[in-house]
């Protein structure tokens, strides 16, 4: 099972392939290379299908876990971390790994996004980040760049921004990194990275929402989105080597943060330990 | 007071008895947000369970504590949380999500005088519709209410044993009064009373479907992890838990969830009467009312005249035959609840023609008393 797979088998290995496609995602969304670039880290790391979880809020990127054969909980707008919360607690061995989106991460489940974090629980997050409600039709979300048309923003968005990798390495995460749905290999790496590590995890995915975010904001077709990344995306190496002026419009991927801090399950096993060790002493 | 092994028994506040009561009935997961009237049942959990290995989590709201309630419980857990009436309206999107995805769970709301923060210290039960219609769309609701702390304690147990049974969230409706209230208890033996678990499922994993149509509507339940691999979703899904958009299928799920809940209602019913045989007046009172009606029927018995007390511990769904078939001789009923009247409606649907329905509401955040219940019924005699 954990040996390699080749390129086709692993679409059979791990999708429903039968069942549930073709999925709801536009021609050309970057949901579909996150999902191709998950499915390749667990395919490298060997993870045994039955011993992971996928667990999701709603909205298109919240749709993933419906076509992947694995333990698949699709849940309540924004509430995904708190439900994975709930399995990984219950079966802390299980790999428990969130997909999210911006609104639903940074909006709605805003509260329980920054928990987690501080928590720093054993859970791998997946945010995709197209800076748009898609599902709904195109309204502006905690990303959405200013000045940017929404269909809840037709002026312009006068919001200020969340920078994600920002605030989870303030709100405690272990593991934060960005990478994009050009940069595939690297995406799949940072993913792969973040399973592996012990403690949360937020691995940004930069994506495209050409059927909203493009069309009201003149920047193209998927083509041309995806090609916007590969252009004014800079590795973290890189730009530790460059001048801020020459960072003005670029923005950075990679693993930017990581630190070993005790991780939530752990120490809670561990105070188990303690209070049964305690009992037998009495 | 009478037949209490005094050697045995223990003084015990109503929150104190829910926190015994859940680790009797064996639960494996707490999520909470701290609360008043409630908050002794999250403080009595968090120092129990790590001493029994169970799972014991403080969340940063009650949405985000249903939530970990679910994930748990579909990991494999009995799993509970407790509020109070903001909370309760908090957990509202989730319990509609642990009634489509039919994942078991008990919530014990422990109700204060509301809308919005209201009267966290004081006596309430203006949940009783809400514990009934409070998320949106189409499910039945199960939810049972105690008068005593020993009820509180047998009914937080009773509570697991329905939603696993069952496959979907109890609500446990206490009061303040009763949450706080100490009364002397002796807690039942290990086996003494039924402990029920969820249904495993027997068939190879090929042939799993997570929400199976069977005969009695309840589909066995494996865990994550257990090789299954299913699909759980709130969107409106088929056997299998894939989203579906197809009429037959989405009629077919709705049905269920009401069908194995009302088609096996006798297994959920429980009432306790007094003095109901030649009652020609019956006061109808759930929860800590209950107490004040006894107590006045009693009084009003000395005064020779005929009444009975009526106390549905299910409260929903609501006993229709079996409060019909009471009341047929009964000529004039008293509701009598801490609200502006919830379950009277229901009680006047249900009314055989001919009964007069009667209402005494209290909800000035103090308790009925039995002095109270005792001119209602000279009243209406």
């Amino acid at each position: 099972m954990t040996t390699e797979v080749q390129h086709s088998d692993i679409t059979h290995h791990y999708l429903r392939a039968k069942k549930k496609f073709p999925n709801v995602w536009c021609a050309g969304c970057g949901n579909g290379i996150v999902m191709g670039a998950l499915i390749r880290a667990i395919d490298k790391l060997g993870l045994d299908k039955d011993n992971v979880a996928i667990v999701s809020g709603i909205g298109c990127s919240s749709r993933m876990p419906v076509y992947m054969d694995f333990n698949t909980l699709h849940t309540a707008h924004g509430r995904a971390l708190a439900f994975a919360t709930g399995v990984k607690m219950a079966k802390p061995s299980m790999k428990v790994i969130v997909i999210t989106g911006d609104g639903d991460a940074l909006a709605i489940g805003g509260n329980h996004f920054i928990h987690a974090c501080r928590r720093n629980i054993d859970i791998t997050t997946i945010l995709v980040n197209n800076r748009i409600y898609g599902m709904t039709g195109g309204q502006f979300s905690p990303t959405t760049t200013g000045g940017a048309i929404a269909t809840t923003a037709p002026y312009g968005n006068y919001e200020k921004q969340f920078d994600v990798v920002n605030l989870a390495t303030a709100a405690g995460a272990s593991y934060v990194a960005r990478g994009t749905v050009y940069h595939v290999q690297q995406l799949e790496k940072l993913i792969e990275g973040g399973i592996t590590k012990k403690g949360f995890a937020l691995i940004e995915a930069v994506s495209n929402c050409h059927t909203y975010y493009g069309r009201l904001n003149r920047e193209g077709d998927a083509v041309a989105m995806i090609s916007w990344m590969k252009e004014h995306a800079m590795p973290i190496q890189a730009a530790a080597k460059l001048p801020p002026e020459k960072m003005v419009g670029k923005f950075v991927t990679g693993l930017i943060h990581e630190t070993n801090a005790t991780e939530f399950c752990e120490e809670y096993d561990r105070l188990v330990e303690r209070l049964a060790a305690k009992e037998a002493g009495k | 007071m009478k037949n209490i092994n005094m050697e045995k028994a223990r003084l015990l506040q109503g929150n104190e008895a829910c926190v015994q009561g859940a680790l009797y009935a064996g639960i494996q997961f707490f999520a909470g947000y701290p609360i008043t009237p409630s908050t002794e049942i999250a403080e009595g959990l968090a120092r129990e369970l790590p001493r029994i290995g169970a799972k014991f989590i403080q969340m940063e709201d009650e949405i985000g504590s249903l939530a970990a309630v679910i994930g748990a419980s579909n990991a494999g857990c009995k799993a509970m949380t407790a509020t109070s009436g903001p909370g309760y309206s908090l957990m509202q999107e989730h319990i509609g999500y642990a009634y489509i995805t039919e994942t078991p769970c008990v919530i014990i709301d422990v109700q204060r005088g509301g809308p919005s923060t209201g009267l966290p210290t004081k006596v309430s039960q203006s949940d009783t519709m809400q514990a009934r219609w409070g998320t949106h769309g189409d499910y039945t609701a199960i939810a049972v209410a105690p008068s005593s702390v020993r009820e509180v304690f047998e009914e937080t147990v009773r509570a697991f044993n329905l939603a696993e049974r069952f496959r979907t969230p109890v609500t446990v409706l206490t009061d303040e009064v009763l949450g706080h209230m100490r009364e002397m208890m002796v807690i039942p033996e290990k086996g003494e009373l039924e402990i029920v678990n969820r249904k495993k499922p027997d068939v190879p994993t090929d042939w799993y479907k997570h929400f199976d149509l069977t005969a009695d509507f309840v589909s066995p339940m494996a865990a994550f992890g257990e090789g299954y691999r299913y699909n759980v979703s709130g969107l409106t899904h088929d056997q299998e838990g894939f989203p579906t958009a197809v009429p037959s299928e989405i009629k077919e799920k709705l049905d269920k969830l009401r069908n194995k809940i009302e088609r096996f209602s006798d297994e959920i019913f429980k009432m306790r009467t007094e003095m109901m045989d030649d009652a020609r007046i019956a006061v109808i009172s759930y929860g800590s009312v209950a107490r004040a009606s006894y107590q006045a029927v009693k009084i009003a018995r000395e005064k020779r005249i005929k009444v009975g007390a009526i106390q549905p511990l299910t409260i929903w769904p609501f006993p229709d035959a079996q409060l019909r078939q009471m009341l047929s001789g009964v000529k004039r009923v008293i509701v009598a609840e801490l609200n502006m009247g919830q379950m009277v409606h229901e009680v006047r649907r249900v009314a055989p023609k001919g009964t007069e329905v009667f209402f005494m509401g209290r909800y000035d955040g103090e308790v009925m008393t039995p002095q109270q219940i005792v001119s209602k019924i000279g009243e209406v005699k």
